[in-house]
C-alpha cells in the first residue's frame, strides 16, 4: 500500500487537501498514516495553547481613541493624512533634521577643504544625535513628572494626567522615526532603547484622562518596572559623550594659520 | 429618557452594517468609520498579535491598519467585506513590521557577538539582560518558549500563511492575495510553515506526552 506523503497528510489536517476524499478513505484503511496524521495534530494541537492576551472589552474605543486625532476630515486620499498637525509637526522635524545635515555639510566642506574635516556622515550623525538627545530629555522630563505626580490630599478621587497624555501621544510620533532613523543607520542599541521607550509612552498616551490615585499607582509602578529612566537616561549620557567626542577640536589651526600669516 | 435615547442609538449602531458605514464615511461622516474600527478591533488584533508574536507591536499593526483603511477608503470596492479589507492591510503591514523586527535582530546579534567582551562593564547590557528564572525550567515553559522561537524562525510568507490559514481560517486566495502569491505557491507556503513546526517542537510534544502519561507532570 503506498502511504500518505507528509505535504498530503498536512494539506488534508489544514483543509487545503485537493483528494480530500480519497485521503480520508486511505486514512481509514491505513493506521500508520493514522498515527502520523496526529503526530502532525499533536504539534499543532500544542501550538493551539499558545496564550493569546486579551486586549479588553474596552479594545476598540480606545483604537479609535488614538486613531481619531490622526484622520482627515474626509477618507480617500492618502496625503491628507500628513496634514494633520502631529504628523506635520513630526515631518517638519525630520526635514529639518535632513537639511541641516545637508547644509552643515556643504558649509564644512566650503570651509576647510583638503583639512581632516568631519564629513557630511558624520555631520548628519551629529545632528540626529542631537535631536535625539532633545527628545530623550523631553520624554525624560515628562515621565519624571508623571512618576511625581500625586493626589493633593486623601480626599482628591483623581489626579489629571491629560497634559502628560497630550505630552505622550506628541512624542510618540518623534519617537517612530527616531527609531526608524536609527535602524536604517545600524545603531541597534539606541533603536532597542527607542523602542522600548515607544511601549511606555503608547501605555501612558492610552491612559484615561483623569485617573484614580491607584491607576497613577500602577503607572508608575509599570515605567518603574521597565527601568525606562535609567535607560533614557544611559542612552542620552552616551549620546552626549558621543558628541563630545566628535566636536571638533578647539581652533588651533587657526592661531597657526595666523602666525604664518604673519610671517 | 436620555438613558433609553442612548440605548437605542447604540443598538442602531451595533446594527449598522459594515457597508452603510463605509458609504456613511466616504460621504464625510468621520464617526461612522468609529463603528467600523471598534467592530473589527479585536479580530485585528488577534491577527496581529498571532503574526508578531508581541502586544506592542500588534497595537502598532491594528492603529496603522485602521488608520490606511480610512486613507484608501476611495479604493474599497463596495462588494468586497470590510473585515477582510481591513485585516489584509493588517496583514501587509505586519509581514513589514515582522521584516524590520527581523533586520533589527539580526544587528542586534551582530553587535553582542562583535561586542561580547566590552559588555560587562556596559550598562545598557545589564538592562538588556534576562537572566532565565527557575520557572522557565519546567517542560511546559520550555515548550512555550520552544514554540515562540519556532513562529519567529519561520519566514514572514510562511508565519503569515500559517497564521492565516491554522489560526484565523483563511481561505487560501485570501492568504495568497497578501502575500503577492499564487493559490499553489500558498499551500506550499502552508505546508512549509507546519513541516517546520513540526521538527523543531516534535520532541518536545512527545517528550511532555511520555511525561504526562508517566505522571510526573501535573
Amino acid at each position: 500500500m503506498k502511504h500518505m506523503t507528509e505535504e498530503e497528510l498536512i494539506a488534508y489536517r489544514e483543509g487545503v487537501a485537493e483528494q480530500r476524499a480519497v485521503i480520508s478513505e486511505h486514512l481509514a484503511a491505513c493506521q500508520e498514516c493514522r498515527e502520523e496524521l496526529q503526530r502532525i495534530e499533536a504539534v499543532l494541537a500544542a501550538l493551539d495553547t499558545l496564550p493569546l492576551p486579551d486586549p479588553g472589552a474596552e479594545y476598540g474605543r480606545q483604537v479609535w481613541k488614538e486613531i481619531a486625532p490622526r484622520l482627515a476630515e474626509k477618507p480617500g486620499h492618502w496625503w491628507q493624512a500628513w496634514l494633520e498637525p502631529r504628523r506635520l509637526a513630526a515631518a517638519g522635524a525630520f526635514v529639518a533634521l535632513v537639511v541641516g545635515a545637508f547644509l552643515a555639510g556643504r558649509i564644512s566642506k566650503k570651509g576647510d577643504v583638503g583639512d581632516n574635516v568631519a564629513s557630511k556622515e558624520q555631520v548628519r550623525e551629529r545632528i540626529l544625535v542631537v535631536a535625539v538627545g532633545e527628545h530623550l530629555g523631553h520624554s525624560e522630563r515628562m515621565l519624571v513628572e508623571l512618576s511625581n505626580a500625586a493626589p493633593s490630599g486623601p480626599k482628591q478621587k483623581e489626579v489629571n494626567i491629560s497634559a502628560e497624555q497630550r505630552r505622550a501621544e506628541d512624542l510618540l510620533q518623534e519617537n517612530r522615526l527616531y527609531r526608524q532613523t536609527a535602524l536604517q543607520d545600524g545603531d541597534a542599541g539606541l533603536a532597542s532603547v527607542l523602542d522600548e521607550l515607544e511601549r511606555v509612552l503608547l501605555d501612558v498616551a492610552h491612559s484615561p484622562d483623569e485617573v484614580t490615585p491607584a491607576q497613577l499607582e500602577a503607572i508608575q509602578k509599570k515605567i518603574e518596572a521597565r527601568g525606562i529612566l535609567f535607560k533614557v537616561r544611559v542612552v542620552n549620557k552616551e549620546l552626549q559623550q558621543r558628541q563630545e567626542a566628535r566636536e571638533p577640536a578647539p581652533p588651533q589651526k587657526d592661531s597657526t594659520n595666523r602666525e604664518r600669516n604673519k610671517v | 429618557m436620555n438613558r433609553m435615547q442612548q440605548s437605542v442609538d447604540s443598538t442602531q449602531a451595533i446594527a449598522e452594517s459594515d457597508t452603510i458605514a463605509v458609504e456613511r464615511t466616504l460621504a464625510g461622516d468621520r464617526d461612522a468609520y468609529r463603528v467600523l474600527v471598534e467592530r473589527h478591533s479585536h479580530n485585528v488584533f488577534r491577527l496581529a498579535y498571532r503574526m508578531t508574536g508581541n502586544r506592542h507591536d500588534a497595537e502598532e499593526v491594528v492603529q496603522e491598519a485602521f488608520l490606511r483603511g480610512y486613507q484608501k477608503l476611495g479604493q474599497f470596492a463596495a462588494r468586497s467585506n470590510f473585515g477582510t479589507w481591513v485585516y489584509r492591510i493588517a496583514a501587509n503591514y505586519a509581514i513589514d513590521r515582522m521584516r524590520q523586527r527581523q533586520k533589527e535582530e539580526a544587528r542586534r546579534e551582530v553587535r553582542r557577538v562583535d561586542e561580547e567582551d566590552g559588555m560587562e562593564n556596559d550598562p545598557l547590557s545589564r538592562v538588556r539582560d534576562e537572566a532565565p528564572t527557575p520557572e522557565r525550567l519546567t517542560q511546559s515553559i520550555e515548550l512555550r518558549k520552544q514554540m515562540e522561537q519556532a513562529l519567529a524562525a519561520l519566514s514572514e510568507a510562511e508565519r503569515t500563511a500559517f497564521v492565516m490559514r491554522h489560526w484565523e481560517g483563511c481561505g487560501i486566495e485570501e492568504i495568497a492575495a497578501v502575500l503577492k502569491s499564487s493559490s499553489n505557491a500558498t499551500k506550499n507556503t502552508v505546508f512549509r510553515a507546519v513541516q517546520k513546526l513540526r521538527l523543531a517542537l516534535q520532541p518536545f510534544v512527545e517528550t511532555r506526552a511520555q511525561a504526562r502519561a508517566m505522571g510526573t507532570e501535573s
